[in-house]
């Protein structure tokens, strides 16, 4: 079992998120992170579905998927030729004997500060999962009070397209 | 000219051929069937007496003929009412449209009365569904949806219509439906699959419904008899290949035939034409074909090495793909291979295994020998389905129609109807078990009123013999359930109805009953007694190889 990203670009119509879902759930399929917006053609809508599975579960998700009538095109992208990304909103408790250390964390990570009060702190941080965890990890003993991620999104590199 | 959704409904169904359709009226379709009532002369509307009865029968319709069935329903309630029907049509690949009202687009979504999310719940049944919520889209949304049924692998497909949109006008200008290209595989796979057939020694066919839908029967003939396989069928391919031919072994799987178990078990290339791999043909699919190469040819690539993984795979419409092999395939044979696949089939013939003075085998071949085997048989689920599978001789697509990968009891008697409406111009004799016909008997009613002349042969047992069968087998005789020790009198029930029924208990009076009613232009229920305790053999019991047969 692995971690596996599928691009889907699917008509920007309703129900079609639950139309995929719920066909990841029906089959058995699991999704670690999906996340969806639309394109540079507004009537089309792009997912970035992370699949933790074996070749043949990727398949059979690919094949399913492609059944589909609303879905265009399904593309598994190969992990050396793409840059990810992902956003989290961390909100760890601080207070004024924190701030400072959490600040130069923060600073470290090249994440960004967005909100302040005098109990908390709201970090805007971007990048790999790995970068994530490792912020996450440090920030632990402040106390992380909650966490929001946007899930991952992924693009080949260089001249490589998703209808190509 | 500007016409209202109704209208619209209506000039899209007669543009795509519809003559037929079958459903139920309510509040949310009150604007469709006033549009219905207005185009009687065009379209002729079955009511049946429940809407899962007007789903199997738009399902019975299209597997007899081949054209697209059409039910309607309104919202909440009478679309609920369709879901086994559209789920059943959907294991099997049945082009169905199902039509259903729905409340006001402004009461969407707000628990408003007989309101049910039915493109939610159908989204995982159907091939695709449709929630049309302004009358500028509905014409296309229709066309689209009958081209979606029919095209590729085919299916189910449902468009919801909220009862504002069926009221609300819109230009409409009527168009020709879309030709439906067939789907050409890939040149170098069938030369691959070309290549694999001529190495072959010891080469097996196992035929299922993708044959009949792809309209590929003929093909399929000329291809067994040039390479001398023997054929098999699933459930669903019976007709796809003439049972009455030499090289026919039967069925193949959990209820299938000796030589048609050993011949997958032992043949060198396994050619699986249209077909699935159904957990009821694999059983342990560890074991399965185990000593074959794998072809797998189909239209959905979805279905290739998803059960069963494949060494090859031609992804096409069947006639695409067996017309170009048999243009390049030269004549194989193996007269080793055959004789013994052959001398299977004669050695261990089915049906002899039966007790009792009126016997399931006896039945389906009566029903054969009178029909001349030329009847579009349909079916319930269980033990009978079974029996009308393997007893009478299919020798033509489309005449065997029965619920196979759903396995749906009460599909038969809105199916049959539907059957015996589609203008096949054969005879339809439904075989039913009591259980499954106690579900929907109540289109005993439809049948009278519009005289649908079915021949219901109910196989009464008076228990559910397929689940019994499991019971004595595998839970020590515990019969937990399953046996019918109740009414109704089917004969008095019949009567209720005002259909003629007859009640035999012996060959002859199943010989002379089953004459009348043939001669007769009606619907008419045989009320057939038969053993508590008779079994469907050969079997394999669950999880076992399909070579490891109980004969009897």
């Amino acid at each position: 079992m692995s971690k596996r990203i599928l691009s889907v670009l699917t008509e920007n119509r309703a129900g079609v998120l639950s139309r995929i879902s719920g066909l990841f759930s029906r089959r058995g399929f699991n999704i670690d992170s999906l996340a969806v917006g639309t394109t540079e053609d507004e009537t089309v809508s792009r997912m970035t579905i992370v699949v933790n599975g074996d070749d043949y579960i990727i398949e059979q998700v690919s094949k399913q998927l492609n059944k589909l009538i609303d879905v265009i095109k399904v593309k598994t992208l190969d992990d050396s030729d793409i840059v990810s990304r992902e956003l989290a909103l961390i909100k760890v408790a601080a207070n004024s004997e924190t701030r400072s250390s959490i600040i130069q964390i923060v600073d470290i990570f090249r994440a960004k500060i967005i909100d302040v009060s005098h109990e908390t702190l709201t970090i805007e941080m971007t990048g790999s999962a790995e970068k994530h965890k490792a912020l996450f990890d440090l920030l632990e003993p402040f106390g992380i009070k909650e966490v929001v991620k946007t899930g991952m999104i992924s693009i080949q590199r260089g001249t490589n397209y998703i209808n190509k | 000219m500007k016409i209202n959704g109704s209208q619209i409904v209506i000039e899209c169904l007669v543009e795509q051929g519809v003559d037929t359709v079958f459903g139920y009226p309510g509040g949310a379709v009150l604007n469709i069937y006033d549009a219905l009532y207005k185009n009687s002369d065009r379209i002729k509307h079955i009511l049946t007496a429940h809407e899962q009865g007007a789903a199997h029968a738009a399902d019975g319709y299209a597997r007899a003929s081949g054209k697209v069935g059409v039910c309607i329903a309104t919202s909440g309630p009478g679309a609920t009412n369709l879901v086994t029907g559209i789920a059943t049509a959907y294991m099997d690949s049945v082009p169905i449209i199902a039509i259903t009202g729905n409340v006001g687009t402004s009461l969407l979504g707000k628990d408003s009365f007989q309101e049910a999310d039915i493109t939610g719940i159908t989204a995982p049944i159907t091939k695709h569904n449709y929630i049309v919520k302004d009358v500028k889209d509905l014409a296309n949304t229709i066309r689209k949806a009958f081209k979606i049924a029919r095209s590729g692998r085919p299916g189910p497909v449902l468009i919801d219509i909220p009862k504002d949109v069926s009221a609300n006008l819109c230009e409409f200008e009527s168009q020709k439906p879309e030709e439906i290209k067939r789907f050409v595989p890939k040149k170098e796979d069938v030369e691959t699959a070309r290549e694999l057939i001529m190495s072959s020694k010891k080469p097996f066919i196992f035929a299922g419904g993708g044959v009949i839908s792809s309209d590929a029967c003929n093909e399929l003939f000329e291809f067994a008899k040039r390479i001398s396989a023997p054929v098999s069928c699933s459930l669903m391919g019976l007709g796809a290949y003439p049972a009455t031919d030499k090289l026919f072994t039967g069925m193949l799987g959990m209820h299938g035939t000796k030589a048609s178990n050993t011949a997958a078990s032992n043949c060198d290339l396994f050619i699986a034409v249209g077909t699935r791999f159904s957990d009821r043909v694999i059983s342990d699919p560890s074991k399965f074909a185990r000593h074959a190469k794998i072809l797998h040819i189909d239209i959905d690539p979805a279905e290739i090495d998803k059960n069963i993984k494949s060494y090859h795979s031609v992804i096409g419409d069947i006639k695409e793909v067996l017309a170009p092999l048999l243009k390049d395939i030269t004549s194989l044979e193996n007269p080793e291979w055959l004789d013994h696949i052959l001398g299977l089939k004669k050695k261990f013939k089915i049906g002899h295994t039966h007790i009792g003075s009126l016997t399931p085998y006896f039945v389906m071949r009566e029903v054969d020998k009178q029909t001349g085997g030329d009847a579009v048989i349909t079916t319930e689920v269980g033990q009978h389905q079974m029996w009308a599978a393997q007893y009478y001789s299919y020798t033509k697509p489309r005449t065997f129609i029965s619920s196979g990968g759903f396995g749906t009891m009460g599909y038969g008697t809105g199916a049959s109807m539907g059957a015996a409406l589609s203008g096949t111009g054969k005879r339809i004799v439904h075989i039913a078990g009591d259980g499954s016909f106690r579900m929907n008997s109540s289109e005993l009613a439809t049948m009278k009123h519009y005289n649908i002349p079915v021949i219901i042969v109910v196989m009464n047992n008076g228990t559910l013999g397929m689940v019994r069968q499991w019971q004595a087998l595998f839970y020590g005789g515990r019969y937990s359930q399953t046996t019918l020790d109740r009414g109704p009198d089917f004969n008095i029930l019949a009567e209720a109805y005002g259909v003629r029924s007859y009640k035999v208990q012996t060959e002859s009076e199943f010989k002379a009953a089953f004459a009348e009613a043939l001669s007769l232009n009606e619907p008419v229920l045989i009320n057939t007694m038969i053993d508590i305790d008779e079994r469907v053999l050969p079997m394999v019991p669950a999880g076992r190889p399909i070579d490891e047969l109980i004969l009897e």
